[in-house]
C-alpha cells in the first residue's frame, strides 16, 4: 500500500496529442449534461441546443474510452471515467450517453481512461461504423483532442 | 424427503471417465432430468466419421427409437472437420438410470443420468424463488447487523430470510470451471442442469451460433407447458440480466440481450419487472440498442400485457386489476436501495422506481388469481454488482432490500400454506467483517483507523421503519473487507455521492488501473490481487446458504449441488406428472 500524497495526484500532461485549435471560439462548448432534453424508459430525445448545433464546431470534455486499437481515428467519449470496457467483456454493456469521435486523421490514442477535450463538427443521426460496425447517433467529425 | 441418488450418481460416474478425445455426449454424465422434461441430445464425435459408422444407444435401444424425434447429423458441423448428431425436444417420461453409449467405429463413451420422478405430486401450489445475487454469509450479518442491531453479542431480531425452518449449504460450481457466474448458476437453478460461465439453458457444445447448443428446458416452460401456472419475473437488475434471462433463455452468451428479449416474448411470463428498456426498442428510437426495427413493448401490449414505466403506473394496474404487467423502470439496471433513499445513482433521471418488496406484493397479487399456482422469482441483483464495485454499504442495502421483500413473501406464505418459498444466493463474494473502523483513532490512513478484536465495539446504524440505516457514515462504522480487487484507491468510508468505481481504464489496452477519483488524501493506493484486466472484485465458489419455508423446505438439508435446487421445485409442484 501506498499512501497518497499531494505529490503524486498533481494532474499531468499538457501535451498535445493531435493538432488541437488553439483558438476555439467559434466553437460552442456542449456537455454531456445537456445533450438530452428528456432520457427515459422509451427512448432520449437530443437537446434543443444538440439540434441546434448540428454540423457546427462544438467542445466538449469527456473520457476516452479504452479504445478498439492503440492508433486510431476512432474513439469513444464518455461522461465518466469507464470501469468496464465494452470493447473488452462480451457482457459489458456502453452507457445511453456516448459520444463517437472521428479524428481528422489516425493518431496514437494514449489517453485511454484520461479526460480530454475534444472538438470538431457536431453530427446527428445513425451511423454504422464500417470497420467496427459499431452504431451511434451522434459524433463528432473532423475532431481533435488534448488532455483536459 | 431424504434422496438417495448422489451415491447411486458418484458409483455410476466411477465408471464413466471418457478417454480424451473421445465422444462427448451432452446432457453429460450424471445428469439429473425431470421425467417429462424436454432436452437435445448431442454427441459430438471427435472427428469425421460417417452417419452409417455411428451409432447412440439409450439403454441398448438405438436412441432414435427409444427417444422419438428427428435426427440431424452434421458430416462437418459449422464447417469443422467433425461430424455431431443431434436429437432435439426428446424427454424421458420414466424415472430410473440411463446409459447413453455413442459408437463411432472403435471409439465409443458412454454417460449415464438419472431421470427422476416426482413421486409426491403435487406438495405445493406456489413456488416463490429469491436469489440474492452474489450474497455471501457476510451480507447477511451485516444486513442484520444494520437493519436489526446488535447489543452485548446478540442481535434484536432475525432477518426474514434467517427466520425459516431448512437451510442447506449449496454448492454453485459449473460444469466448466471452480467458479460460476449468474448464468451458469440461475441455469441450474431454472433447469436442473449444471453448465458452464455465460451460458443460459444450454450444454456448451461447440455449436459456433450461441443459439444452436443443446438445449434443455427452463421451469418457467416446464410449469406453463405441463401445468398452466402463471410465472413471474422480479429483478432490480436490466431484465436481461443473467438471473432474470434464466428463467425463459437458451443461448450459450448471456450477452445476447437482443435475443433474450425475444425470448421472454416467446415464453411470456405473466409478471415481467426490471430495468433494461434499450433493448425492448426499434433500432429507429434514439436509445434503442436493438438491430432490427422489433418494438417489444408493443408487442407485449399487443399480448395483454399492461406496460409500466414507473411506480406509480405499476400501482395503477395492479389496483385496475392487470395479471399481465411488463414493468421497465430504468434504461439501466433500476438503482438500489440506498441510491433510492438517498436520492443517488440515476434517480434524477428515473425519480419514481419502485422498491423490490412492493414489486414482490404487486407481483403476488396477479399471480395469485391463477388458481392452479404460480412461480415467481425475485432478484435483489445489486447484492452482486456493488460487491463487485467493491462498495459494501450499497451491497448490504440490497441485501436489506432483499429481506424487506421475502418477508412480503412469507406474509403472504403465512396464509397460504401451499406456497414454498426459498432464498438462495448464486453465488458468492470473497467479503468478511473484520471488525470496525474509527475516525476518532489517530492518524490518517485506514490501517490506523481499524478496530479488531476486543476493541471492535458495535457501532451504533439507526435503521429507519424498513431496516435501512438514516447514515453510513458513522465515526465508528463496520470494517467490511473484500478478498479479491483491482488496483484501488481505499480510504475505508462509504461513497455517499455514488457507486464506488474502484478501477478505470488503463491506457494499455484491456487493463485497469486505480480510479485516480479516488486516490485523495487519506487513501492509501492498494496494489490489486486480480490480473490487470480485471476492473472490478469477481466471484468466489465458496458455498452459499439457502433458507426455506413451506410445503417441500424439508428437502433442503445438508449440503447440495445448485442443480437439487430445481429438482426440489420440481418436486414440490409436482412437475413429472401431468
Amino acid at each position: 500500500m501506498i499512501p497518497i500524497s499531494r505529490r503524486n495526484v498533481v494532474v499531468a500532461g499538457l501535451l498535445s496529442l493531435a493538432a488541437f485549435p488553439l483558438k476555439a471560439a467559434a466553437a460552442e462548448v456542449l456537455t454531456f449534461d445537456t445533450l438530452y432534453e428528456s432520457f427515459g424508459v422509451l427512448g432520449l430525445k437530443f437537446s434543443a441546443q444538440v439540434l441546434a448545433l448540428k454540423d457546427r464546431p462544438i467542445v466538449i470534455s469527456g473520457y476516452m474510452a479504452p479504445p478498439l486499437r492503440a492508433e486510431s481515428d476512432f474513439f469513444v467519449l464518455t461522461k465518466n471515467p469507464l470501469s468496464i470496457c465494452p470493447f473488452c467483456q462480451s457482457d459489458a454493456d456502453w452507457p445511453l450517453d456516448i459520444l463517437v469521435v472521428y479524428l481528422s486523421e489516425a493518431s496514437p490514442l494514449v489517453t485511454a481512461g484520461a479526460k480530454v477535450m475534444v472538438t470538431g463538427s457536431l453530427e446527428i443521426g445513425s451511423y454504422i461504423d464500417p470497420d467496427s460496425g459499431f452504431v451511434s447517433q451522434l459524433r463528432v467529425r473532423n475532431a481533435a483532442y488534448r488532455k483536459a | 424427503m431424504k434422496f438417495s441418488y448422489p451415491l447411486l450418481a458418484s458409483l455410476i460416474g466411477l465408471a464413466c471417465v471418457a478417454p480424451a478425445s473421445a465422444q462427448v455426449i451432452y446432457p453429460l454424465n450424471r445428469a439429473e432430468i425431470l421425467a417429462g422434461s424436454k432436452f437435445d441430445l448431442k454427441v459430438e464425435f471427435p472427428g469425421v466419421v460417417a452417419r452409417d459408422k455411428v451409432s447412440v444407444m439409450l439403454n441398448g435401444v438405438d436412441a432414435v427409437k427409444a427417444l422419438g424425434g428427428t435426427l440431424e447429423f452434421m458430416d462437418k458441423e459449422d464447417g469443422q472437420e467433425a461430424s455431431s448428431y443431434l436429437l432435439r425436444n426428446v424427454m424421458i417420461d420414466k424415472a430410473g438410470t440411463y446409459t447413453v453409449e455413442a459408437k463411432a467405429g472403435d471409439a465409443s463413451s458412454k454417460v449415464n443420468w438419472i431421470v427422476f420422478d416426482t413421486p409426491k405430486g403435487k406438495m405445493a401450489k406456489n413456488v416463490i424463488l429469491f436469489i440474492g445475487d452474489g450474497m455471501s454469509v457476510a451480507q447477511r450479518t451485516a444486513a442484520r447487523m444494520l437493519s436489526k442491531g446488535i447489543e452485548e453479542g446478540k442481535y434484536k431480531g432475525d432477518l426474514a430470510m434467517d427466520d425459516m425452518p431448512y437451510m442447506a449449504l449449496v454448492s454453485t460450481s459449473g460444469s466448466d470451471s471452480v467458479v460460476t457466474d449468474s448464468a451458469n448458476s440461475m441455469s441450474a437453478y431454472t433447469s436442473g442442469h449444471k453448465t458452464c460461465v455465460n451460458a443460459l439453458g444450454v450444454y456448451c457444445s461447440r455449436a459456433k451460433d450461441n443459439l444452436d447448443h443443446p438445449k434443455v428446458e427452463t421451469i418457467s416452460e416446464l410449469v406453463k407447458r405441463k401445468q398452466g401456472l402463471s410465472v413471474g419475473v422480479v429483478t432490480n437488475s436490466e431484465i436481461e440480466d443473467a438471473t432474470p434471462a434464466g428463467m425463459v433463455s437458451h443461448t450459450r452468451k448471456r450477452a445476447d440481450y437482443n435475443d433474450i428479449v425475444r425470448m421472454f416474448y416467446n415464453v411470456k411470463p405473466d409478471i415481467i419487472m426490471g430495468g433494461g428498456s434499450p433493448n425492448f426498442l426499434p433500432k429507429a428510437t434514439l436509445g434503442s440498442k436493438r438491430t432490427d426495427e422489433d418494438n417489444y413493448i408493443e408487442k407485449f401490449k399487443a399480448e395483454g400485457y399492461s406496460f409500466v414505466s414507473t411506480a406509480t403506473e405499476m400501482r395503477a394496474a395492479s389496483q385496475a386489476g392487470a395479471t399481465k404487467m411488463l414493468g421497465l423502470f430504468n434504461t439501466g439496471n433500476v438503482d438500489g436501495a440506498y441510491d433510492q433513499k438517498f436520492k443517488k445513482g440515476t434517480t434524477g433521471k428515473f425519480p419514481d422506481q419502485p422498491d423490490l418488496a412492493e414489486q414482490t406484493k404487486i407481483a403476488i397479487d396477479a399471480l395469485s388469481k391463477n388458481e392452479k399456482g404460480f412461480v415467481l422469482m425475485v432478484e435483489s441483483s445489486r447484492i452482486d454488482k456493488y460487491a463487485h464495485s467493491l462498495d459494501w454499504e450499497r451491497s448490504v442495502y440490497d441485501t436489506i432490500l432483499l429481506d424487506n421483500a421475502v418477508q412480503v413473501a412469507k406474509d403472504y406464505a403465512v396464509k397460504h400454506g401451499d406456497t414454498l418459498v426459498i432464498v438462495v444466493a448464486d453465488h458468492t463474494h470473497m467479503v468478511g467483517i473484520i471488525g470496525t473502523y474509527n475516525d476518532d483513532l489517530p492518524g490518517t490512513t485506514p490501517r490506523e483507523h481499524l478496530e479488531t478484536y476486543q476493541n471492535s465495539k458495535f457501532p451504533d446504524y439507526k435503521p429507519d421503519a424498513n431496516g435501512y440505516p438514516e447514515t453510513v457514515d458513522l465515526k465508528r462504522r463496520l470494517a467490511f473487507t473484500f478478498g479479491s480487487y483491482p488496483d484501488h484507491c481505499f480510504d475505508a468510508k462509504p461513497h455517499l455521492e455514488g457507486e464506488f468505481a474502484p478501477a478505470a481504464a488503463g491506457s494499455v489496452k484491456g487493463t485497469y488501473v486505480a480510479n485516480e477519483t479516488y486516490c485523495t488524501l487519506g487513501s492509501v493506493k492498494v496494489v490489486g490481487n486480480l490480473p490487470t484486466d480485471a476492473n472490478s472484485g469477481v466471484h468466489s465458489a465458496d458455498d452459499v446458504i439457502l433458507t426455506a419455508t413451506g410445503p417441500g423446505s424439508e428437502m433442503f438439508h445438508g449440503r447440495l449441488d445448485n442443480t437439487f435446487v430445481f429438482r426440489a421445485m420440481a418436486t414440490a409442484l409436482g412437475l413429472a406428472k401431468n
